[in-house]
Formats: C-alpha cells, sequence, structure tokens
C-alpha cells in the first residue's frame, strides 16, 4: 500500500494554527498569553517587595522605573506578626495530616473497592459516588453540632477530620478507578510469589498507583490550604490557619497591606513548592512493560 | 518435586448452570511435563488456575504430592506461574522481579543474588537484571517471566500459553528451550497451550479437553496414533485428519470405490447401536494416490476416491492437496499428503486408497473410536 491509498489523517487543531502561522508566531501568542494570565501574581510579588508608603502613593508597576523602592521590610514584619506565624503554623498542622490521611485511608480503601470481594461492595461504592455530590454548606450546621456535643469544637482536631471527611469520596473515587486498572495478573503473580494482601498494597499496588496518588495528594493539599470557609466555622482563634488569619488582618480603615500582600504571596507559594516536588511523579507509562 | 493429581476437580462458575471443569481426573507424575490443549473456552486456562488457587474448586480435590491443596490460597501451594502476559512488576528492575518471591519468603539478600544471577545466566538475561521491564522486547520479557519461576524452585511450575505473545519464529524457538529447561530442571509442569503443535512437541502427556469435559490423556504418539474419539481425531494433527461418514458394508466400510477393512466387532457394535453409517478418519499422509493400480471394487471404475485439486500448499518437503470428493452423494473436503517433487496441478483429478492398517473408524452417534 502507498501513501496514496490511505485516507490523509486530519492534522489537529495547534498543529493547523503551527502550520498556517509558524511556530515562532504561534509560541509568541502563547507566551502574550502565559504573560497576561501571570499579570496579577507578579503585581501581589512586587507589592509584597514594596514599602506601605509606596503601595499607597503610586501602583506597583512604578518599580520597572524607580527598582529602588524594593525592600524585604513586608516579610520582615511578616514574620515578626506572631498572628501570622502561628497561623501559617497552623495552616501547616492542618494541611499536612487532612492530606496524608486522605490519601493513606483513600488508598486502602480503593485498593479494597477495586480488588477484594465483599457483601455489598457495589451498593456501598454507589453511596460513596453519591457522597461525592453534596456540598460542603449542607453540613456545616449539622457538623457544628455534633463538634460542639464532642467537644471537639474550635480543635486542630475537628478541622482535620472535616478535611478528610469531605477529601475522602473523591479520594476513593478516584483511586479505585486506578488500581481497577492494574492488570489482574499482576496481583495473581503477586500472590503466587507469596505476598499476602498488605504486601501486595504496599509492594505492588501503592508504587503502580504512584501518579494518580501525586494528582490526589496535589489536589487535596491544594484544597486544604486555600480553605478557609471550613476554617472560618470550625477553628477558634486559637486553631485558625493563615487564611482565617490573614482575613482578620484588613481593618475598616486603613489596609494593612504590607501585612497582606507578603503574607498572601507566601500562602500562594508554598503549595506550588509541593506542586514541584510532586511533578516528578506525573509520568507517563507506569504501567508499560507489565504485560505483554 | 511433586506429583499433581486432579480428583474429580470441578468448577461452576457463580450464575452458569455448565460446568466450566467438569470432574477433571488427572494424575501427574513426578517431572513430568503435561500439556492441557484445547479450543478456547473449553477450560484448560481454568484448570490451571484451579491449580494454581486463582480459582475456587466447587467440588473435587487437588492434590500436590500428599498435600490436599484444594482449599490452600496461592501463596501455601509452593507453585510459580508464567502468565501469558508475563505480568511483571513494573516498577520493579528485572533482578527484583525475579527475586521478590525469595524476598518475601525471607531468603538472605547474598542467596538471592546468588540465585536470581544463576537463573539469569540460564535464561542469558545477564547483561539486563539492571533493566525495567518496559526496556526490554517481548521475548525477554518472556524470559524474564520463565526466571522468576524458575529461582523459586517450586514444585510445580504452571505456564499459561507463554508463548502466545511471541513472533512465529521466536515462539519456536522458546519452544524447544523451554521443553529442554524442563527437561534440565525436572520440575512437574503443567502447560496450557491452544496450539496443538505446542502440545505434541512440548509434552511428555498431552491432556484433550473440550467443553470442559476431558477427552484424552496420552503421549503424543499415541493421541495421533490412536484419537479417542472425532473431536480428538479432528483437533490434533496439522492439517487435521479426513473425517468420512461412510455406511457399513461387509467385511468393512466402502470407501468410494474401494473397501477399507474394519475390525468385525468394532462394526457389529456399531451395528448394533442401530447405526448404518460410521466416520472413518484417514490423516493427509495415509493416502495413497493409486491411479488405477489398486485393486477396485468395480471393475470399470478405478479404485480409491477421485479427488478434484482445488489448492495445493507447497511446503518445499512435501505438499498438502486440498481438494473435494464425492463420498456417499455428498461433496466432502479432502486434504492429501504428497510428495514435494510431483505434486499436481489445480483442476486435476488423484484418485486416492487409504492405506491399510492406517484408518480410524468412529461411532457415527457416539463420536466413540471402535477401531483399535
Amino acid at each position: 500500500m502507498t501513501a496514496v491509498d490511505s485516507p490523509r489523517p486530519i492534522p489537529s487543531l495547534p498543529a493547523r494554527l503551527t502550520a498556517r502561522f509558524g511556530g515562532g508566531a504561534m509560541r509568541l501568542a502563547l507566551l502574550l498569553v502565559a504573560l497576561f494570565w501571570l499579570v496579577p501574581t507578579l503585581g501581589l510579588l512586587v507589592s509584597s517587595l514594596r514599602g506601605p508608603t509606596d503601595i499607597q502613593s503610586s501602583g506597583w508597576w512604578q518599580v520597572f522605573t524607580s527598582p529602588a523602592q524594593l525592600t524585604l521590610h513586608n516579610y520582615a514584619s511578616l514574620m515578626g506578626n506572631s498572628a501570622i506565624t502561628h497561623a501559617l503554623l497552623n495552616t501547616v498542622l492542618i494541611t499536612v495530616p487532612a492530606t496524608l490521611l486522605v490519601v493513606v485511608i483513600g488508598a486502602a480503601a480503593g485498593y479494597a473497592f477495586a480488588w477484594l470481594e465483599f457483601p455489598g461492595r457495589d451498593w456501598l461504592f454507589l453511596l460513596l459516588i453519591g457522597l461525592l455530590v453534596v456540598p460542603v454548606q449542607v453540613a456545616l450546621i449539622p457538623v457544628t453540632d455534633l463538634y460542639a456535643r464532642l467537644g471537639i469544637f474550635g480543635s486542630l482536631f475537628g478541622v482535620i477530620l472535616f478535611h478528610t471527611a469531605f477529601g475522602l469520596p473523591f479520594a476513593i473515587f478516584l483511586l479505585r478507578n486506578f488500581f481497577a486498572e492494574i492488570p489482574r495478573e499482576l496481583l495473581e503473580a503477586a500472590r503466587l510469589d507469596g505476598a499476602g494482601e498488605l504486601r501486595l498494597f504496599a509492594r505492588v499496588v501503592l508504587p503502580l498507583g504512584g501518579p494518580a496518588i501525586a494528582s490526589l495528594a496535589i489536589f487535596q493539599f491544594l484544597w486544604v490550604w486555600n480553605d478557609m470557609l471550613v476554617a472560618l466555622i470550625f477553628a477558634n482563634s486559637n486553631s485558625a490557619p493563615l487564611t482565617v488569619a490573614l482575613q482578620q488582618q484588613t481593618r475598616q480603615f486603613g489596609d494593612n497591606i504590607d501585612v497582606l500582600s507578603s503574607g498572601a504571596f507566601l500562602s500562594m507559594v508554598i503549595p506550588l513548592a509541593v506542586f514541584f516536588a510532586f511533578q516528578r511523579q506525573f509520568v507517563n507509562g507506569i504501567m508499560a512493560g507489565a504485560v505483554k | 518435586m511433586a506429583t499433581v493429581t486432579f480428583d474429580k476437580a470441578t468448577r461452576i462458575y457463580p450464575g452458569t448452570d455448565r460446568a466450566a471443569v467438569d470432574k477433571l481426573d488427572i494424575e501427574i507424575a513426578d517431572g513430568e511435563f503435561l500439556v492441557l490443549v484445547g479450543p478456547s473456552g473449553c477450560g484448560k486456562s481454568t484448570s490451571l488456575r484451579m491449580l494454581a488457587g486463582l480459582e475456587d474448586v466447587d467440588d473435587g480435590a487437588i492434590r500436590i504430592g500428599d498435600r490436599d491443596v484444594t482449599h490452600l490460597p496461592p501463596k501455601d501451594r509452593d507453585i510459580a506461574m508464567v502468565f501469558q502476559n508475563y505480568a511483571l512488576y513494573p516498577h520493579m528492575t528485572v533482578a527484583d522481579n525475579m527475586g521478590f518471591a525469595l524476598k518475601i519468603a525471607g531468603v538472605n539478600k547474598t542467596e538471592i543474588r546468588t540465585r536470581v544471577e544463576e537463573a539469569a545466566k540460564i535464561l542469558d538475561l545477564t547483561e539486563y537484571l539492571g533493566r525495567k521491564p518496559k526496556a526490554l522486547s517481548g521475548g525477554q520479557r518472556q524470559r524474564v517471566a520463565m526466571g522468576r519461576a524458575i529461582v523459586r524452585e517450586p514444585q510445580v511450575f504452571l505456564m499459561d500459553e507463554p508463548l502466545s505473545n511471541l513472533d512465529a519464529k521466536l515462539r519456536v524457538q522458546t519452544r524447544t528451550q523451554i521443553a529442554g529447561l524442563q527437561r534440565r530442571l525436572g520440575t512437574t509442569t503443567v502447560y496450557v497451550t491452544h496450539d496443538q503443535v505446542e502440545a505434541m512437541t512440548m509434552g511428555d502427556r498431552v491432556a484433550v479437553l473440550k467443553d470442559g469435559l476431558l477427552q484424552q490423556v496420552d503421549s503424543p504418539r499415541n493421541m495421533y496414533d490412536r484419537p479417542a474419539n472425532l473431536f480428538v481425531a479432528g483437533f490434533i494433527g496439522s492439517p487435521a485428519m479426513n473425517l468420512v461418514e461412510v455406511p457399513i458394508t461387509d467385511g468393512g466400510v466402502k470407501f468410494g470405490n474401494s473397501i477399507v477393512p474394519v475390525n468385525r466387532e468394532a462394526i457389529a457394535a456399531a451395528a448394533e447401536k442401530g447405526d448404518r453409517t460410521v466416520t472413518v478418519g484417514v490423516r493427509p499422509e495415509h493416502f495413497d494416490i493409486a491411479n488405477g493400480e489398486a485393486k477396485a471394487l468395480a471393475k470399470d471404475e478405478p479404485a480409491g476416491v477421485a479427488v478434484t485439486v482445488n489448492v495445493v500448499e507447497e511446503l518445499g518437503a512435501d505438499g498438502y492437496v486440498y481438494g473435494t470428493a464425492e463420498i456417499g452423494g455428498e461433496q466432502k473436503d479432502i486434504v492429501v499428503r504428497v510428495g514435494g517433487r510431483q505434486v499436481p496441478m489445480k483442476g486435476e483429478v488423484l484418485h486416492v486408497v487409504p492405506r491399510a492398517g492406517e484408518t480410524h473408524v468412529f461411532s457415527t452417534s457416539s463420536g466413540e473410536r471402535l477401531s483399535d
């Protein structure tokens, strides 16, 4: 057969655009869009590096004409603000356990739903999927009531528990579907090799679940880190995370902009670091070579 | 090393009435290479998985040596399995793949290393020990799967169509290697395949299954020479045996314009059941071309069956003639082997006579073998 016989495949949209405008123009356009999206973040970064008087008297772009304005003063005052540093610690103390718990429990449950046989498994899973559509808001009042009775209202533990509970349905759903894709023979081979369920889970299923677990960890981390609603309701002043603390820094008169800009930027940069740390895990084809 | 016994082992999948494996009875001797063969859906893989512990046994028992393993989990059976798709752990290196079972068993590191390296040497994998499976070719992956089984030094090897993902040439080569390796290690092996050539070339004994029922267990030679029923006769051998329904006459059965002599008791047995016909089987190589030379039934016609040649497959050493013949008023497809140097042309008519003593006679109604 020659190429003439086979129908010519329709090139993808990016391919057609590249062909028409050339690679250089395409890249330039993409770069402009990316810059446009980055402008607010850049503005925040620059603001956080200017003194309060500068911020109030002129726009952040002035920095390009007078770079001498740049100072780390805001960050120094942020670190000196014990309310903020305490809140930052709280954010970490809430986010890390809430992420770890969701990943660990979600993975174990996902494996069970995917590969263990037990009565009512499919109904239970269906129920779980139903929970996915329950919005956080409808649970606020009943959970407040429940927490008050249990005496955990206002505690870090209460906030962690809430985040974990609401993170789990999605975690289990995602990981079950991913684990279900693992070839059955792989698990059977491990069983024949003498592995019990626990070892099978730890040595075969978890490593293979790497990409899905990494995505889940990032989603959950970001969701909990950026959350304000849950923390505002269930945390007290001692257990409030950064989002709540920053919100409390806003004043009716005067805007406290030095602390807000640097605090907001700090609150953005840490999840970014987490993302880049896990990004390596997003390698395609982790299952390549398993079968055939 | 151990024997393996299937004792009326039965598997009925939930939600079905018919057994996927029905009262399977096989005794496999220590060190024997047994091949389970049959068309797809015949229950051969299910039987193997029952032995592996991956499939429940609903009735009967399975024993390895003297140990009843019917309801033991796979990890307690001391068996190793090679899967059709190899099932290598993609996140582990070749060495880790092969040593995984030993590691679980708590064997110390230096010993794991020695055993893995030994197996790698046998399988020609030494230079790939540090690689991940995805960086290996299909043949190499297959050998890693074999290696994973070998290092275990298990009592029984189970192989589920391990060659079906290789290309034709590599398959033939690996076939010999596996059979040779098994003889050398002397480990009892149960091997599943749908390819009857693999079955005939590799097995000490071959077990043919159909619809979950064991049809015959025998050495490849006996299986070929004395198939127990019509199904085995048609399944074993390539090209397949010619099976033709013919009327019973005095002293034998009428085959075209010749008489094929058949055991008198066999004929009597068939007649007793009310059969007027029997099914005669003749392998392609057991036809003699008798253009006018053999003894004919009717004087004015040549002996044997007139076969009109449709296609000739020339394989070099010999050729196969695919033709049609009119037998008992019906057009039948007939395959005849001829010498590679004198193949007939398309459209020619050959007169073929089944060689005496090389015919198989089966009951048309029950399919059972009548001749011996």
